[in-house]
């Protein structure tokens, strides 16, 4: 009787593809916050080459993640606008699948963002950031985000003050995850020994797995009342 | 006289939100397809009732037998046969009626072509056809709520629950409810619907139940179509 999980993930992620394409709610928000704050760090790094250079890597990220607060918060206050929340939660499919499914939809949105960011600060900031091993980063680092930003999102869209209380409560969960992001895209960019930045991203890529085996297991207690 | 086996059952059913109680230990039992006005001013637990019954709230203490299955431990097999037409819509703005109703059947397993067999058949139902390309952003409250009862009903419930559906429509959208909703109970399917307003009982509801300070005050056949008397001192 219960709907087989992947077609749930697939309605869901292709229902939030076909709403996004038809409203531009969320990547272009995202897209023109991330443009603004690479050019705002651009201006103010223009005087100091050495320190743009030093600084690229945590640009990136803090760019990344203020990005994606601002588009998880959206992502689930579409859900929450007109209860259709309520309505997912009627069906007969797993919670986790609901999980999925926005997490998902909420991964491509960011990845879009992030990877249009790339050749942007290449351009920018005069450094390769088009590096096959920045993109896995990138990909690594987004997919973490997005797995946490999810199930927060789920719980803080539910209050008066969503908007403020995203980050309040994803900040300090997602700290060591994004400090670990930063020293991986580090290391890269600055032509370190590959052992001295692949232990960070097999971090990343083993934190990010952690995070979504949690999320799967606490989001049914995150949405049931 | 209804003598249709139960399909739902309440047992000392009891919902507190922090120390506010709202329902406090109902006993009742709905027999399949019966038409039940789930009666109480406001603030009297109507649609804390429904939402208990939907599964997507869980009772304090108590328990709620659905076809037989166990809620909340068994709400999966409910889930599919129950539907819910609530305050809000639950739909989603930016999808079209057509992509609101192919979604929401995708989630509930229909396969392809019976489900586009079935968008056609209820959109046609509930008066929408011609605008089953439009966003659901663009309708009128009375569409939407015709929409959210072709969602409610596309996957065949045997349940239908409505939590104030009349709110906010004008004459011609209560009377084409009111036309809906006899279609629905004609087929044979269970019906509870909430309102705090005696004049919208449908006509073919034939059983009240009324709420009064998370108590059951009324629970019996409607007598007249004026339960004015009733309600007051089921409510007093």
């Amino acid at each position: 009787m219960k709907t087989p999980f992947i077609n749930c993930v697939v309605a869901i992620i292709s229902k939030d593809l076909r709403a996004e394409i038809r409203a531009r709610e969320l990547v272009s928000v995202m897209a023109l916050f991330a443009l603004l704050s690479i050019l705002v760090f651009s201006f103010a790094l223009e005087l100091d080459k050495g320190a743009r250079e030093e600084a690229v890597s945590g640009v990136l990220w803090v760019t990344l993640i203020f990005a994606s607060l601002l588009g998880f918060n959206r992502s689930m206050a579409q859900e929450r606008e007109q209860g259709v929340l309520d309505a997912l939660l009627l069906a007969p499919v797993s919670r986790a699948a609901i999980f999925a499914g926005k997490l998902l939809g909420n991964f491509i949105f960011t990845l879009i963002v992030g990877l249009a960011l790339l050749p942007l600060m290449t351009a920018l900031y005069g450094m390769d950031l088009l590096d096959g091993w920045i993109i896995l980063t990138t990909a690594f680092g987004l997919f973490g985000f997005a797995t946490i930003g999810t199930l927060l999102a789920t719980m803080t869209v539910q209050t008066r003050a969503r908007e403020a209380l995203l980050p309040i409560a994803m900040l300090p969960i997602i700290l060591p995850f994004l400090l670990t992001a930063v020293r991986a895209t580090k290391g890269i960019l600055g032509g370190a020994p590959a052992a001295e930045w692949q232990a960070p991203l097999g971090m990343l890529a083993a934190i990010a797995l952690i995070y979504l085996v949690l999320c799967l297991l606490l989001y049914e207690y995150i949405v049931e009342e | 006289m209804n003598e249709a086996p139960a399909i739902i059952e309440a047992e000392q059913l009891s919902k507190a939100y922090g120390d506010l109680p709202v329902l406090r230990g109902i006993d009742f039992t709905v027999r399949r397809g019966e038409f039940v006005a789930l009666l109480g001013a406001n603030g009297s637990g109507k649609s804390t009732l429904l939402r208990l019954l939907s599964g997507l709230s869980k009772p304090t203490a108590g328990a709620i037998r659905i076809g037989g299955w166990e809620m909340p431990r068994e709400a999966m097999a409910v889930r599919a046969r129950i539907g819910l037409v609530a305050h809000q819509p639950l739909l989603y703005e930016n999808l079209t009626a057509r992509e609101n109703l192919d979604f929401f059947g995708k989630l509930y397993g229909i396969d392809r072509n019976e489900r586009e067999r079935r968008i056609n058949d209820l959109l046609r139902s509930v008066g929408l056809s011609k605008r089953a390309d439009s966003r659901a952003r663009t309708f009128s409250r009375g569409m939407k709520q015709r929409l959210s009862l072709a969602r409610a009903s596309l996957h065949q419930p045997h349940v239908l629950l409505l939590d104030e559906p009349y709110s906010g429509l004008d004459q011609a959208a209560i009377e084409r409810l009111d036309e809906m909703l006899a279609a629905a109970s004609g087929a044979g399917r269970t019906i509870i619907m909430s309102t705090h307003q005696l004049a919208r009982i449908p006509p073919v509801a034939e059983r009240a139940l009324v709420l009064a300070r998370g108590k059951i005050g009324y629970d019996d056949a409607i007598l007249s179509r004026d339960m004015t008397e009733i309600y007051r001192s089921a409510s007093a």
